[in-house]
């Protein structure tokens, strides 16, 4: 009888790289789907360019590294990333913006470093840090949902505006963000940002159409796409997909500490309601954060993870110079991993406590 | 001769003190937002390391051991005062779009290790060299550098040469491509630390090249592996 010996684990990890990839995405369907509803077809196309881009580039790069370019296409990491640059990006914006951050994503950020499983950078954020820091105007041309616009786009206004800057009917793209009342439309993040620096009161600020929810701090399309990607990332930590560690840590610090200065001087800091359910916060805390590559890969690391971004999130929204923030804390939480990798290394089972261990030393 | 053609080697390439040695990164990091700075900084740590190379060279007899550097420094900062003097007075608005970075070439630690490393134990004939040398490779890659920044963030080439070379050199500039939209961040610093990493490689990529060119065929290996388990 042959008895076939194995080391250790035993138990293995039913799933693939592949398979963890796709159920991402699949995730991310609500969201994307809420974000198509209230903005128009121009994130499908943005996803579509986006996603074109990265599998050209990282075919491209592996064949140059000389590896097997078809098995390392199916494991979708490259297709995630774009999907996740694409959402972040404003939904008419220019094609070549998408294209440049796909391409810097993959070339750069990810393959530069050694490929999957070695880049330091989440590549979708340093890609968006990337275009936010040298497109700073193509980067902030969000436009008001439909309901709120002056001109109304249909899915041909999206393709025509993407690819030559017009849409159909020749209005430029900052003709269509203008709003209702005729103003330019920024996101409501952008818009508190503005008005605080006019001083207005938080409240004053409030006032403005774009806060066009019947809860005080809320524009409606932004809390739905919000919605709509909690329910995906609590089915992705429901399938066990990600771990609830860093979601969780991001959001009470980010929630402590809004409370906390919207108690101190509510005229000029946010709500928690404001923070929480404008920009990319929940996006950010259970899809961007939780990157299996770039994350704290210790339980008490995740934890210490979350929470630093929540509070630069929270630092650099209310005193830096950009309305949002995740892309710009998640990439800085990024070059802390390996230190609190280092201080959170769990002990290995028997082995004795640290005291102990000091005093055997000794 | 063979010592002449080994330095320009090694200044130029081998041992180049930006692409090789890593030093001076401040100011190339720093003044490279086009070529024509680049260019006139890279001159400037030119002048200044021939200067200096010669200088610590003459004297190399009668400098004591221990407190060679300090003395190192002060003839350093005095051709750095002298080409600093001169620049405000020939070149002012290259002076003044370098600012800062002219001063700071006293503490370009390419020049302090070049006196320490070579002109304080060779003639002074062969130090004068060694400085032109080490001096073009670093202008080489400010230059290169400068030129890679200046394409991608102004779609230019060669602008502001008349602040070097007078208004003549206004005709120099070529205007690659025109852009609403420049790419900002390869004139910013995180440009400036991207593109050097890409020279390296490039500059790694080239040298890896050339040996398996012309290395000789590799002995085969001959690989001894001690038995970790018992014979059966």
């Amino acid at each position: 009888m042959n008895l076939l010996l194995a080391s250790s684990p035993h138990q293995h990890n039913k799933r693939t790289t592949g398979q963890i990839m796709r159920l991402v995405l699949y995730a991310l369907i609500p969201g994307i789907a809420m974000q198509t509803w209230f903005f128009g077809i121009g994130t499908l196309i943005q996803i579509a360019l986006a996603v074109s881009t990265a599998l050209v580039t990282e075919a491209c790069i592996l064949e140059l590294r000389k590896r097997d370019f078809e098995r390392s296409l199916q494991d979708y990491s490259a297709v995630l990333t774009a999907v996740l640059l694409a959402i972040s990006l404003p939904p008419f914006a220019p094609w070549w913006l998408v294209v440049i951050g796909s391409f810097f994503a993959i070339a750069v950020v990810k393959q530069l470093y050694g490929g999957l499983g070695f880049n330091v950078f989440n590549p979708a954020m340093a890609a968006y840090v990337l275009l936010l820091v040298s497109f700073p105007l193509q980067m902030t041309q969000w436009l008001p949902a439909q309901s709120l616009a002056q001109y109304s786009h249909n899915w041909l206004d999206a393709f025509y505006t993407i690819f030559t800057g017009y849409s159909q009917d020749g209005f430029s793209l900052s003709q269509l963000r203008l709003g209702i009342d005729g103003t330019t439309m920024a996101t409501p993040l952008d818009t508190v940002k503005t008005s605080l620096a006019q001083s207005l009161t938080y409240h004053e600020s409030l006032q403005l159409p774009i806060f066009d929810s019947t809860v005080s701090g809320l524009n409606v399309a932004w809390s739905w796409i919000a919605f709509a990607y909690l329910l995906g990332g609590l089915l992705l930590i429901r399938q066990k997909v990600i771990n609830w560690h860093i979601p969780l840590s991001m959001l009470v610090s980010l929630f402590a500490i809004t409370l906390f200065m919207a108690l101190v001087d509510g005229d000029r800091f946010g709500s928690v309601l404001f923070h929480f359910f404008n920009g990319s916060i929940i996006i950010g805390a259970f899809f961007i954060a939780t990157d299996p590559v770039s994350a704290s890969t210790t339980n008490k690391g995740r934890l210490v993870f979350g929470a630093a971004i929540g509070l630069w999130v929270y630092i650099i929204r209310t005193w830096g110079g950009y309305p949002d923030a995740v892309a710009f804390a998640v990439v800085i939480m990024n070059m802390a991993v390996p230190l609190i990798d280092y201080y959170t290394q769990p002990r290995v089972y028997g082995h004795r406590e640290r005291s102990n261990k000091k005093e055997a030393k000794e | 001769m063979h010592e002449l053609k080994q330095l320009s080697w090694q200044g130029l390439w081998k041992n180049n003190p930006a692409l090789v040695q890593l030093l001076g990164l401040c100011p190339l990091l720093a003044t490279t937002a086009t070529l024509i700075n680049g260019l006139g900084l890279g001159l400037a740590t030119t002048m200044v390391l021939i200067g200096s190379n010669t200088a610590v060279s003459a004297i190399r007899r009668w400098v004591p051991n221990e407190i060679r550097i300090p003395i190192f420094v002060m003839i350093i900062a005095a051709f750095v005062t002298v080409v600093q003097l001169l620049m405000n007075a020939y070149t002012f608005t290259l002076y003044q779009s370098l600012g800062i970075f002219i001063p700071l070439i006293v503490t370009n630690c390419a020049i302090i290790g070049r006196a320490e490393a070579y002109a304080s134990k060779n003639p002074v004939g062969l130090a004068a060299y060694d400085g032109l040398m080490m001096g073009l490779g670093f202008t080489l890659v400010l230059m290169t550098l400068g030129g890679m920044r200046e394409i991608l963030g102004y779609g230019t080439l060669f602008s502001g040469a008349n602040l070097l070379f007078g208004d003549w050199a206004s005709q120099l500039e070529i205007r690659v491509f025109t852009t609403d939209s420049p790419f900002l961040v390869a004139i910013l610093p995180p440009g400036a630390f991207l593109g050097m990493g890409l020279l390296i490689a490039l500059k790694n990529l080239g040298d890896n090249k050339m040996e398996a060119v012309f290395a000789a065929k590799p002995k085969p290996k001959n690989v001894q592996r001690a038995r970790v388990t018992a014979e059966t």
